[in-house]
C-alpha cells in the first residue's frame, strides 16, 4: 500500500512500512535527527526529529507514515524546541569543539549550526567522565557521547558483535563495554567494525587518523548538514554520497 | 558462588526473561550484583554482560557494590517529610553510625533514601532489606537500632515494625460488593465471553491507571489480534507518591483481582498473565502465593479451569525500585528482563506487547471492577458515576488529614465532600492524581472526580496553610529527575534542569528571569519527551506556579540575573590555601 503525506505543505507519497523521516527523505525534505540512521532499527531517543503529526508531536524516525497524515516539521516552535534539545546535549556532556579531532565532521556540531544554534543557552553540568584509551587503534571519550545508541546497535545489528551498551538511569546514563575489565581493549572490537566508526559524535575515535583533514576543510565547515544527509541518506540528490560527504562514517558504512 | 548462581538460575530456567528475579535473588543473598555473577549469569543466560549491567544500574534496588547486611532505605515522599521524616533519618543515622548514602565501614547497615514506598498512609516509612517499615518514630529507631548491632535475623524481628495496615475507611460499589470465588468465570462463560465483553463496554469502564482507556475497547482490541500467544498484565508497580490503593486491594482483594485476569485471559485468549508487584511490596509477595497456590487447588487457575476448558496461570514478578516501570511498555521491558525504558508506539502492547505478542496491561483496580462487572452486569456499574466517567473510584488520601487511608467514591463526587470525610482541615491545596496530576487550591474545592474534570489514578495528597508550596514543587520535581529512565534527551536533561533551576530558585539565587526561564524548560519537557513520566514531570512546577506565582516571586531577588552559586563561598578554599582573608580576596555577587 502506498499513500501521500502532507508536509509543510507539500505533498508526499510514502510506501506502506515507511516511516516519516523516510518518506520525507526519499523526498528530498531534511529533518533534523542524530539517533536515526537508515539501514539501523530506529530508536527515537534524540528527539531532534520532533515534528507535529496531525497536530500531536511525534518522533518522525519511529512514526509510520500514514495516507492522508498532515505532518509539520519546518515551522519556528519546532526549530526553538530543536536548538534548546541540541543544547540540552552539549551541557550535559563536555563538548570542547576547538579541541576535538571530530570538530567539523561531527554531526551534533553540524545540527547545530543546521539549528543556528549560538550558545549552550544552558548551565552545564560539568560532568565528570572519563576517557577510554586502551585500545590500540580506537579511542573513547565519554565526554562526548550523546546516548543515540547508534553503537550499540551498530555492534548487533552490522558487526554481529555486542561491544556496547547503555547503563544507568537518567542523567546518570553511560555508555559501557562488553569486556571483563569494562575497557575497550579487553572487547572484540576491530578497527573496521562499523561501530567503530558510526559515532556521530566525537565519542569514538580512530587513533592515528586525526587532522588528516585539517579543520577549516571538513564536510560541515563548507556544506549544511541537511545537504550532507540528504545525499548520503537517498534523497533526491543525484550526486554520489561518498563525493559530498568523504568521511569514514560514510566510508566503512557497510 | 557458582552453585548458588547455579540454583538461582535453575529455578528461573535459564530464561534470560527472569532477569530481573535472578538479580533479586544474587542480590539478596551478596547484597550486590559481583562482577564474578556479572559473568557467570552472562554465559548461562547467553546475553551479553552490558545487558545485565544495564539492568543492575537501572533499577535502585540493584548494587554493583555491596550494601549494609541490613540495607535500610527511608521514603523520600513529600508526607513522610510532613511527618518529619528528615529528622528521623539523622536520628536514624547516628543511631546506627552510619551516614545516608554510605555503607558502615563494618558492613552491617547501609542507610539511604528512596522513592515513595506507598505507605503514605502510615509514614514515616522504610524499607529494611525490602520489607516495609511503617510508622517510624524514634522508639522504634532505638528498637531497630538494637535488633540490627544484635544482628537479629529479620524474621524474628518483632512483627509490629513491619505491620501494614489497610485503613479503609469508606467503601463503595467496589469494596462492599459481594463476592464468591469463581462466580465471574462462571458467569462469563455461561453467558458466553462475547456477552460478558459487551457487557463490560456497556458498563462503560475506563482503565483506573490514570489514562483511562475504556477497557473493554482495549480487550477487544487484544482479542482480534492474530497470535500464537496472548498475554495478561495487572500492572501493580503502583509508584505514584500517595498512591497505595493498589497496595490494599492486592492486600485484601487478591482474589478478585486475579479473577480479573483470569476473565480477561478467558476474553482475548491468554494462557498466561502476570502480576508486576512493585519490589516495595515485597512484603505481599508471599501472601500473594498462597492466594493463587490456592486458586490452583480450587481449580480457579491451572488446566482446564472449573472444566470449562480454559487453561491459565498467573506468575508474579517482582520490580527492583523503579517508578517508570509502571508505564506500560516499560514495565513489558522489564518483565522481559530489561531496563525499565518505554518502547516506541505504534505498535501498542495491545498489538505487540510482551515478547512482541498481543498484552492486555490494566491496573489492579481495573481487573477488580470487570470481575465484578462480570458478575454484577454493566448496568450496576454504569448507573454510577457520570456519563463519561462510570462507576466508582477508589482513592488514596494521605497528607494533611485526620483519617489518611482508603476512600471509595462515585465518579462525580466533589472534591469538598471527599476532604470533609476525610477530616481535612485548613486545606491550602490538594494534589490529585499524584505529582504528575494536578494541584488544586483550596478556591477549587467544588471540582469534581471525573475524567471530564479532575481525572485521577488514585491519589489525594492534602496539605494544610502550614506547608510550603515551593517545599512540595521540589519533592516532586526531585522525583521525577531521580525517576527519569533516561533514554530521551529533553526528559533526561531536562528534569534535571528543571530541578536545578527551581533549586537556584528555592535557595534564594532566583532572578525574574529565572522563573520565566523555568516555564519555559517546563514546556520544553513536556512537549518534546518520549512518554508520560517526561510529559507530566513539569506539572507540579505549571500548576503552583500557576495558582501561586506570587509564592515563587516571594522567593526572587530583585535583580535580573543572579548566578546559582555563591561565587564567595567557592573562593573559600583559595583564601585559605593563599592564608590571606584580606577585602581583596573577596569577591560579591554582583558588580554593586
Ligand atoms: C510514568 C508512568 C507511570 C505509570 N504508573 C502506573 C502504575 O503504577 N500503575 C498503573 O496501573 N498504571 C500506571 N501507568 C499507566 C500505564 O502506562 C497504563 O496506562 C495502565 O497500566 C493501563 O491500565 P488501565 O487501562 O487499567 O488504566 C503509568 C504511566 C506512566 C507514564
Ligand atoms: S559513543 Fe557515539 S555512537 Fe555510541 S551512543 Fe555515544 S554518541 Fe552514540
Ligand atoms: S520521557 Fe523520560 S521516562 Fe519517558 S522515555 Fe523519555 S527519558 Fe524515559
Ligand atoms: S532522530 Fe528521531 S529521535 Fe533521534
Amino acid at each position: 500500500m502506498t499513500g501521500t503525506i502532507n508536509l509543510d505543505g507539500q505533498t508526499i507519497p510514502f510506501t506502506e512500512g515507511q516511516t516519516i523521516i523516510e518518506a520525507a527523505t526519499a523526498a528530498g525534505v531534511y529533518i533534523p535527527h542524530l539517533c536515526h540512521k537508515p539501514g539501523y532499527t530506529p530508536h527515537g531517543s534524540c528527539k531532534l526529529c520532533t515534528v507535529k503529526v496531525n497536530g500531536r508531536n511525534c518522533s518522525a524516525c519511529t512514526f509510520p507514515a500514514a495516507d492522508g497524515q498532515t505532518v509539520i516539521s519546518n515551522n519556528d516552535e519546532l526549530a526553538h524546541d530543536r536548538r534548546r534539545i541540541t543544547q540540552m546535549l552539549f551541557v550535559e556532556g563536555n563538548h570542547f569543539c576547538p579541541s576535538c579531532e571530530k570538530s567539523g565532521n561531527c554531526q551534533l556540531q553540524g545540527v547545530a549550526y543546521h539549528l543556528q544554534m549560538y550558545d549552550n543557552h544552558f548551565p552545564h553540568f560539568f560532568a565528570l567522565r572519563e576517557v577510554d584509551a586502551s585500545h590500540p587503534d580506537i579511542l573513547i571519550d565519554h565526554n562526548r557521547c550523546i546516548f543515540c545508541n547508534l553503537c550499540v546497535r551498530a555492534s548487533q545489528e552490522k558487526d554481529g558483535k555486542n561491544v556496547f551498551g547503555i547503563a544507568g538511569r537518567g542523567i546518570n546514563k553511560r555508555l559501557v563495554i562488553n569486556s571483563p575489565s569494562g575497557q575497550l581493549k579487553d572487547s572484540d572490537i576491530a578497527v573496521d567494525d562499523c561501530a567503530a566508526h558510526i559515532c556521530p559524535t566525537g565519542a569514538i575515535l580512530i587513533k592515528r587518523t586525526g587532522f588528516q583533514v585539517p579543520i577549516g576543510q571538513r564536510i560541515y565547515d563548507h556544506k549544511q548538514i541537511s545537504e550532507v544527509a540528504l545525499a548520503a541518506e537517498g534523497g533526491s540528490c543525484s550526486r554520489p554520497a561518498a563525493a559530498l560527504a568523504p568521511s569514514q562514517e560514510v566510508a566503512h558504512d557497510k | 558462588m557458582k552453585t548458588f548462581l547455579d540454583t538461582v538460575l535453575a529455578k528461573a530456567n535459564y530464561q534470560p526473561v527472569r532477569l530481573m528475579s535472578i538479580l533479586r535473588d544474587v542480590q539478596a543473598e551478596y547484597r550486590h550484583i559481583p562482577a564474578e555473577a556479572i559473568d557467570i549469569l552472562a554465559v548461562a543466560l547467553k546475553i551479553p554482560r552490558t545487558q545485565i549491567i544495564a539492568v543492575v544500574e537501572f533499577y535502585s534496588f540493584f548494587h554493583l557494590t555491596p550494601q549494609g547486611r541490613y540495607d535500610i532505605l527511608i521514603s523520600d515522599s513529600i508526607t513522610d517529610r510532613m511527618l518529619d521524616k528528615e529528622n528521623l533519618l539523622s536520628y536514624l543515622s547516628s543511631a546506627l553510625k552510619v551516614k545516608v548514602g554510605e555503607v558502615r565501614a563494618d558492613g552491617l547497615v547501609s542507610l539511604n533514601n528512596t522513592s515513595c514506598t506507598g505507605m503514605c498512609d502510615q509514614g514515616p516509612a522504610g524499607l529494611v532489606n525490602g520489607l516495609a517499615l511503617t510508622r517510624l518514630d524514634r522508639p522504634k529507631i532505638d528498637e531497630i537500632a538494637i535488633l540490627i548491632e544484635g544482628q537479629t535475623p529479620l524474621q524474628e524481628w518483632p512483627a509490629h515494625l513491619f505491620a501494614v495496615n489497610d485503613n479503609i475507611h469508606k467503601a463503595g460499589l467496589l469494596l462492599n460488593a459481594s463476592f464468591e470465588k469463581g462466580t465471574a468465570i462462571q458467569a462469563a462463560f455461561s453467558n458466553g465471553t462475547s456477552s460478558t465483553l459487551a457487557e463490560l463496554d456497556y458498563s462503560g469502564l475506563r482503565g483506573r491507571g490514570g489514562a483511562g482507556f475504556k477497557t473493554a475497547m482495549k480487550w477487544r482490541f487484544c482479542a482480534e489480534e492474530k497470535a500464537d500467544a496472548h498475554y495478561v498484565v495487572c500492572n501493580a508497580d503502583e509508584g505514584e507518591p500517595g498512591t497505595f490503593k493498589d497496595r490494599v486491594l492486592l492486600n485484601s482483594y487478591a482474589d478478585q483481582v486475579f479473577e480479573g485476569m483470569t476473565l480477561c485471559a478467558a476474553i482475548i485468549g491468554a494462557k498466561q498473565g502476570f502480576l508486576y508487584l512493585r519490589g516495595e511490596y515485597l512484603h505481599l509477595y508471599d501472601k500473594l502465593q498462597a492466594t493463587l497456590a490456592q486458586r490452583r487447588d480450587e481449580n480457579l487457575l491451572g488446566t482446564d479451569i472449573l472444566g470449562l476448558g480454559l487453561d491459565f496461570d498467573i506468575e508474579i514478578c517482582l520490580g527492583a525500585g523503579a517508578y517508570i516501570c509502571g508505564e506500560e511498555s516499560a514495565l513489558i521491558e522489564s518483565l522481559e528482563g530489561k531496563p525499565g525504558i518505554p518502547r516506541n508506539r505504534p505498535p501498542y502492547p495491545v498489538s505487540s506487547g510482551y515478547l512482541n505478542k498481543p498484552t492486555v496491561v490494566n491496573n489492579v483496580e481495573t481487573f477488580m471492577a470487570a470481575a465484578n462487572i462480570a458478575i454484577h452486569g454493566g448496568d450496576w456499574f454504569a448507573k454510577v458515576g457520570t456519563e463519561k466517567s462510570t462507576g466508582s473510584k477508589i482513592l488514596s488520601i494521605c497528607g494533611d488529614c485526620a483519617k489518611p487511608g482508603i476512600y471509595e467514591y462515585p465518579f462525580g463526587t466533589p472534591i469538598r465532600q471527599i476532604l470533609d470525610d476525610c477530616g481535612a482541615e485548613d486545606v491550602m491545596g490538594v494534589q490529585i492524581g499524584g505529582p504528575s496530576g494536578t494541584f488544586i487550591s483550596n478556591q477549587e474545592l467544588d471540582r469534581k472526580l471525573a475524567f471530564e474534570d479532575l481525572a485521577t489514578g488514585g491519589s489525594f495528597i492534602v496539605f494544610n496553610h502550614s506547608r510550603n508550596v515551593l517545599a512540595i514543587a521540589q519533592n516532586f520535581t526531585h522525583f521525577f529527575a531521580h525517576e527519569s529512565c533516561g533514554f530521551c534527551t529533553p526528559c533526561r536533561v531536562g528534569t534535571s534542569l528543571l530541578k536545578n533551576q527551581l533549586d537556584k530558585i528555592v535557595n534564594g539565587h532566583g532572578s525574574a528571569g529565572d522563573v520565566a526561564e523555568l516555564e519555559k524548560i517546563c514546556q520544553l519537557v513536556k512537549s518534546n519527551s518520549h512518554c508520560g513520566l517526561g510529559q507530566t514531570a513539569a506539572n507540579p512546577i505549571l500548576t503552583t506556579l500557576q495558582r501561586y506565582p506570587d509564592v515563587y516571586e516571594k522567593q526572587l531577588k530583585d535583580i535580573s540575573y543572579e548566578p546559582g552559586f555563591d561565587l564567595d563561598g567557592s573562593l573559600a578554599i583559595a583564601r585559605r590555601m593563599a592564608h590571606r582573608d584580606d577585602a581583596a580576596a573577596h569577591l560579591s555577587q554582583v558588580e554593586e
